[in-house]
């Protein structure tokens, strides 16, 4: 599978190790959030960069004791219809996380303006895209009216733009 | 009223350009139904049991004279020359070719108006009071929160995928006419002893299969507040909403499962989490959206008009329907003009081409270039001076406009039912005119007085039955329609669910059924009482008993 970043496909270097499976000696691993809980002890301990794949259930407060570790959350859309990780990407970047953020699962170009903004940064994609129809699925609008979010794709904010000088919104971590 | 920018002209531009290219990739084949349909239905456009349907945005129900000229257009050219008006204030055609849909979005472009998010999981189109901006009893216009909400929710990445749609409903007067509290987010306006303005939000009413009376999560929250403290109630929704079961999946289910409280917690956590938001922006496009809704430039009129009142005296018919179809307005000397869309036999919430641009015309010339959409599926001239209602009446009799059965049994909320709708189980347009045949008379419907009825054509609940004063609820039996009545529904500020009455009606039986109620209500009421007081008073017995009891 394709993964998708900035408008290109790129090579995944990170290795997903699968609940019973040995932790490997690459630099970058993810495990699940099941595991994450059930061998912090050891993997606090893991000399690599770590990853961590959360169901959609779960809730942002729960990964606080571990995020300050983790560079990566992989965020499952097991269906395109199922929006709960694009609240779920929004808590943990309000939340000041700034490491990468990945869709996996039912993505669809029609989607991916929307994760752009939510500040997703990698998209676990099906080959039947080219990416000619990715990149112009990036940019099919070039406003937005909802303010604070993260426009790594471009879009205007119009609130923003409308009162400039007053458009301050909290600290965002992300957005640069 | 509002005016598009050069931001909101771009937005609606490129939408419209995006609709094509999606149309056109269905056309050629290269998307298929399925992959085409989330995509059509961001944009209102349904496939129905014979043709598609597009539902257009009509935003808090306003409309200017050339957008209502348009909508005309639009009837003329790509429907059959008429229109819907429908309980969410909006109009949808119901005869549309796939291969138009695109030039009509950019007609509706053309006049600041789109289709944007009038179907799909997401936040719909809001809707208010149809009197907003004129109504007597207002505390300030809910218009510009109106507009607001339209383009904060407009494309919002993080609620376009929600667990079902979710509809929000404003009002800025006590007497609340846009029935806030059967709606997914209900906003009332409030003022305190010290004359601030706040507002209170109501969550998880709802209607459909289950229906529920919202309950207040926050009784007078700053304005300036309203959007962070939307989208707190908007992220915990979209988060712990169900998804398992498309029945369960609105925000009342929500509510209800994990109770009032623990839902209210969850929001308060939630909006506390992020107290370095800033609202300045808010607070000034709020500001700015709210001059273009500054009232218009009434004269100095006196509440005594000669001439009107001479009029009044000398044709019983013209007094009958002022007296039926208008409505105080804030200032001396004008009156609202509530235009029914159900002169009898007629299907409730229609309107010819040529009807919408007569009162395209009339709003131009009589109400200050302003039309609004009434959720009971009327029109209403908002702002007429007292001494041109008489030369509006006679127009709109000429184009069988003058119907003066405003508020009375004629004037009926019906859905499409089994006569377009793919889910409808019975019909219900021919119900509505069944019944309206019934009491043609409007002698019959004055002595009745105000009453609501609203039928549903299937559970879904379009046509608002449980709030209904009397409901009618259209089911299938071994392929036999019938119809379960209910009593005792209300949207207004003391809402609450009818209760059914009895087994249900063969639908032939359906008009007689309800005369025999309402001849019960004119027998047993007190002075001055109206139905939904009398039923109240006396609760569902002696019209069972009209009803069911042994001949």
């Amino acid at each position: 599978m394709p993964l998708l970043k900035d408008q290109t496909f790129i090579a995944d270097v990170w290795s997903h190790v699968e609940d019973d499976a040995a932790l490997p000696d690459t630099q970058n691993i993810t495990v699940s959030f099941a595991r994450l809980q059930k061998d912090w002890d050891s993997l606090a301990k893991f000399p690599g960069v770590l990853g961590v794949r959360v169901p959609n259930t779960l809730r942002a407060s729960d990964l606080t004791p571990y995020i300050a570790q983790l560079a990566l959350v992989v965020l499952p859309f097991p269906a395109f219809s199922d929006g709960r990780a694009y609240s779920l990407a929004r808590q943990l970047r309000l939340d000041g996380y700034t490491g990468e953020l990945r869709a996996t699962g039912n993505i669809l170009p029609d989607q991916l303006q929307y994760m752009l903004q939510i500040g997703i940064d990698t998209f676990d994609v099906t080959e039947r895209f080219t990416l000619d129809a990715w990149a112009k699925a990036s940019r099919q609008m070039s406003l937005a009216y909802q303010r604070g979010l993260f426009r790594s794709g471009g879009e205007r904010e119009v609130w923003s733009e409308r009162h400039r000088g007053f458009e301050a919104w909290e600290e965002q971590p992300h957005a640069g | 009223m509002y005016r598009y920018d050069e931001f909101d002209h771009q937005f609606v531009k490129e939408r419209t350009a995006q609709f094509r290219d999606q149309a056109n990739r269905r056309l050629s084949g290269e998307l298929t139904e399925d992959e085409f349909r989330p995509l059509r239905l961001m944009n209102g456009l349904y496939l129905q049991l014979h043709a598609y349907m597009l539902r257009v945005a009509v935003p808090y129900g306003t409309l200017s004279s050339r957008q209502m000229k348009q909508l005309a257009m639009i009837a003329d050219k790509y429907d059959r020359g008429y229109g819907h008006f429908t309980t969410r204030q909006n109009i949808q055609y119901n005869w549309i070719k796939l291969e138009d849909t695109a030039d009509i979005l950019q007609h509706l472009a053309d006049v600041e108006m789109h289709a944007i998010q009038t179907s799909g999981n997401c936040i719909r189109n809001v809707t208010t009071d149809h009197w907003a901006g004129a109504a007597a009893d207002e505390i300030s216009d809910p218009r510009p929160v109106g507009e607001l909400l339209r383009q904060w929710s407009s494309l919002h990445p993080e609620f376009s995928y929600l667990p079902r749609k979710f509809k929000i409903a404003v009002t800025g007067a006590p007497n609340d006419r846009a029935a806030v509290k059967v709606h997914d987010i209900g906003l009332r306006l409030h003022k305190n002893d010290k004359g601030d303005i706040g507002w209170e939000v109501m969550v998880g009413g709802g209607q459909g299969r289950t229906p529920m009376i919202a309950v207040t999560v926050r009784s007078f929250l700053p304005e300036k507040e309203l959007v962070a403290y939307l989208e707190a109630i908007m992220r915990v929704y979209n988060l712990y909403g169900r998804r398992d079961n498309k029945y369960k999946a609105r925000i009342k289910i929500l509510v209800h499962e994990i109770g009032a409280e623990k839902f209210r917690a969850e929001v308060e956590a939630e909006y506390a989490k992020h107290p370095g938001q800033t609202t300045e922006v808010e607070e000034r496009e709020l500001a700015r959206i709210s001059k273009y809704f500054a009232d218009p430039r009434f004269e100095k009129l006196s509440r005594f008009v000669p001439a009107f009142e001479e009029a009044k005296r000398t044709d019983a018919e013209f007094a009958r329907w002022v007296k039926n179809n208008t409505a105080a307005h804030k200032r001396d000397g004008y009156t609202i003009v509530n235009i029914s869309l159900k002169a009898t036999g007629e299907i409730p919430g229609d309107a010819t081409g040529e009807q919408m641009r007569v009162m395209a015309e009339l709003a131009d010339s009589y109400s200050f270039d302003e039309l609004r959409v009434s959720h009971a599926q009327n029109i209403v001239l908002p702002h007429v001076k007292l001494g041109d209602v008489h030369a509006v009446w006679k127009k709109l009799g000429e184009h069988g406009l003058a119907a003066p059965n405003y508020g009375l049994v004629g004037d009926i909320i019906a859905c499409p039912g089994l006569d377009y709708c793919a889910l409808a189980t019975a019909r219900s347009i021919p119900i509505s005119q069944a019944i309206s045949r019934k009491f043609a008379d409007v002698s019959k419907q004055e002595l009745i007085g105000n009453v609501k009825i609203n039928i549903s054509g299937c559970i879904n609940a379009c046509g608002h039955h449980h709030v209904g004063h009397i409901g009618i609820l259209g089911l299938d039996k071994k392929g036999e329609e019938y119809y379960q009545i209910t009593l005792g529904g209300s949207s207004s500020e003391n809402a609450s669910i009818g209760t059914i009455l009895g087994p249900g009606f063969a639908g032939d039986d359906v008009p007689d059924a309800i005369e025999k109620i309402l001849n019960t209500y004119v027998k047993l009421r007190g002075p001055g009482e109206e139905f939904l007081a009398t039923y109240r008073r006396l609760g569902a017995a002696p019209f069972k008993e009209a009803l069911y009891a042994a001949a």
